[in-house]
């Protein structure tokens, strides 16, 4: 029997999709149950009270977590965030559910022992309930108790080797696509980049000194498995320069339909034969394709690495063979000013160890964000209100094509009269008398 | 909501152990806080970030931006961690009998 009647969210389980709610009861039932014979060190009931809590928040259309609250280990300013509940006798259980972050493994590539470790640790002393994994990649850990904090950190870090995520105004736990440990498509290998970079940043990540969240991604090739452009401050994303590789042979083995196209991923029903002019060469966005009934061509100076012949014939068509990545900059959710993507800041940029040319533009931009940026404000809002061309200046970096987001139709950048060989004179007074402002 | 005594002071505080009345912080209130928060001995160097605090929030009505803090005090953010192990938003502000800094998830 359920502790609390549910109407509401029962509802949410009659979909066609896996239901959290489900989740919850189950591990509601597990607790009670207890067949381990663990020693709860929270409430047994947690679960039990958070599907409660949340169908009072359904009914009232309000929430009944308080905003706000600030726990933590010694040592470090993130990785927990303190959550109470405003109705802590109705629902004890989930009076305080604290929520624990912890740093996923670069490609998120686990064993099974790890994750019964961590999930031995998490019984015992949490709700059992996890989120694998938030938005930023992170293992989340959902609901505990302050007491439990400092226990909690040493496990994990002693019993399990791992360390805890990013919080508030500091780096975010970085997160990576599995690159090229599995990928053909990464031009670089995002899971060193990640865990080095993880490592030199410590400090950032675990002592909040930034006027807000900044997060790293690093997407192997533009397919962007881990949404880089979309969901990170500082994106990386893989790339080439030299010639897409096109073996002839194998592209007519699809035309002929010995190879499936997109590796068999349309097998659900029959789409008729493979039209290699129909399916690639009039879905190219920049019309940089041609097949002339024997060969295909690619005129590769007007390629926007867009992958769509890549995966679609992915043993024919192969990235070039000079790899390294593009880094752009200032993706972030709508929060004080509408979503935004990120901005090309970095056209090419090789990947090697021990990245210092990488490790040069990030830190450049952190000092200047946490000398200019407001509180709360994003770098990608920062550089809207101070300009890209203030940008630029701060990460040494020269303004080029690359920058102007249509630079045939756009091609308007402001230079500087020291920027410009020979100068140029400009008289504003002369100017305002033969136009008017 | 709880309250604390101490030392024939009662103060008033949150659940995450924050003042809710500024007024209401004493020296008692800094004894009593400082076991909770790791620190062992109080030196001029913890005084100065509580005073600072104290000062900024008398001024603007809310806590500083740690880079600010930092840069005031001249303490580097990891010296401000030595000081203060649980951190400048928990620990110096908790001390400094400031509101709880609002949330930063």
């Amino acid at each position: 029997m359920a502790k609390h009647q549910t109407p509401l969210l029962d509802q949410l389980e009659t979909g066609p999709w896996p239901s959290f709610v489900s989740d919850i009861k189950q591990e509601a039932a597990h607790r009670a149950a207890n067949p381990d014979g663990v020693d709860y060190q929270i409430p047994v009931d947690c679960p039990s009270d958070l599907l409660g809590v949340l169908e009072l928040s359904f009914k009232d259309k309000e929430t009944h977590w308080k905003h706000g609250g600030i726990v933590g280990v010694f040592g470090y300013g993130g990785g927990v965030i303190g959550r109470y509940c405003d109705q802590p006798e109705m629902f004890p259980g989930v009076a305080h559910f604290h929520t624990v972050r912890l740093a996923q493994p670069s490609g998120k590539y686990y064993t099974a022992d790890y994750l019964r470790g961590i999930m031995d640790i998490w019984d015992l002393r949490g709700s059992g309930l996890t989120n694998m994994h938030g938005s930023t990649g992170d293992i989340v850990l959902l609901g505990t108790t302050t007491p439990q904090l400092e226990e909690i950190f040493f496990d994990v870090t002693h019993k399990m080797n791992t360390d805890l995520g990013g919080s508030g105004g500091n780096l975010r736990t970085p997160a990576d696509c599995l690159g090229q440990s599995r990928c053909e498509f990464a031009c670089y290998d995002t899971q060193d980049l990640c865990h080095t970079l993880t490592n030199d940043y410590q400090d950032e990540l675990h002592r909040p000194a930034f006027p807000y969240k900044f997060k790293f991604k690093f997407d192997g090739c533009p397919n962007g498995c881990v949404a880089s452009i979309a969901r990170s401050d500082f994106s990386v994303i893989g790339t080439w320069k030299s010639d897409i590789r096109i073996d002839q042979d194998r592209v007519k083995a699809y035309v002929a339909g010995e190879f499936k196209p997109g590796g068999g991923s349309h097998a659900g029903r029959d789409w008729g034969k493979f039209d290699i002019v129909k399916e690639v060469v009039d879905r190219c966005p920049t019309g940089c394709m041609s097949y002339d009934g024997a060969k295909l061509s690619i005129d590769n100076a007007n390629c926007t690495r867009c992958m769509h012949c890549i995966n679609t014939m992915p043993a024919a068509v192969k990235i070039g063979e000079e790899t390294g990545a593009s880094i752009l900059l200032g993706a972030k959710a709508p929060i004080l000013d509408g979503a935004q993507m990120s901005s090309l800041l970095v056209p090419f940029v090789v990947v090697e160890k021990p990245y210092d040319e990488i490790k040069e533009v990030i830190e450049n931009i952190w000092d200047w964000w946490m000398e200019e940026g407001k509180n709360r404000e994003r770098v990608g809002e920062t550089m809207k209100r101070l300009s890209f061309q203030k940008l630029l200046e701060v990460t040494n970096i020269k303004a080029m094509p690359q920058h102007v987001k249509e630079p045939r139709s756009n091609p308007y950048i402001f230079f500087k009269e020291e920027e410009v060989p020979g100068g140029f004179e400009h008289d504003e007074a002369a100017y305002r008398q033969r136009h008017m402002r | 909501m709880a309250t604390v005594e101490y030392k024939g002071k009662t103060f008033e505080v949150d659940e995450d152990g924050f003042l809710q009345k500024f007024e209401d912080w004493t020296l008692e209130w800094v004894d009593y806080v400082k076991d909770s928060e790791g620190i062992k001995e109080l030196t001029p160097e913890h005084n100065k970030v509580i005073e600072f605090l104290q000062d900024y929030y008398k001024k603007n009505g809310i806590a500083p931006m740690v880079r600010i803090l930092s840069k005031v005090t001249g303490f580097k953010l990891k010296h401000i961690y030595e000081l203060f192990p649980s951190g400048p938003g928990k620990g110096a502000c908790k001390m400094a009998g400031l509101p709880k800094p609002t949330g930063c998830v």
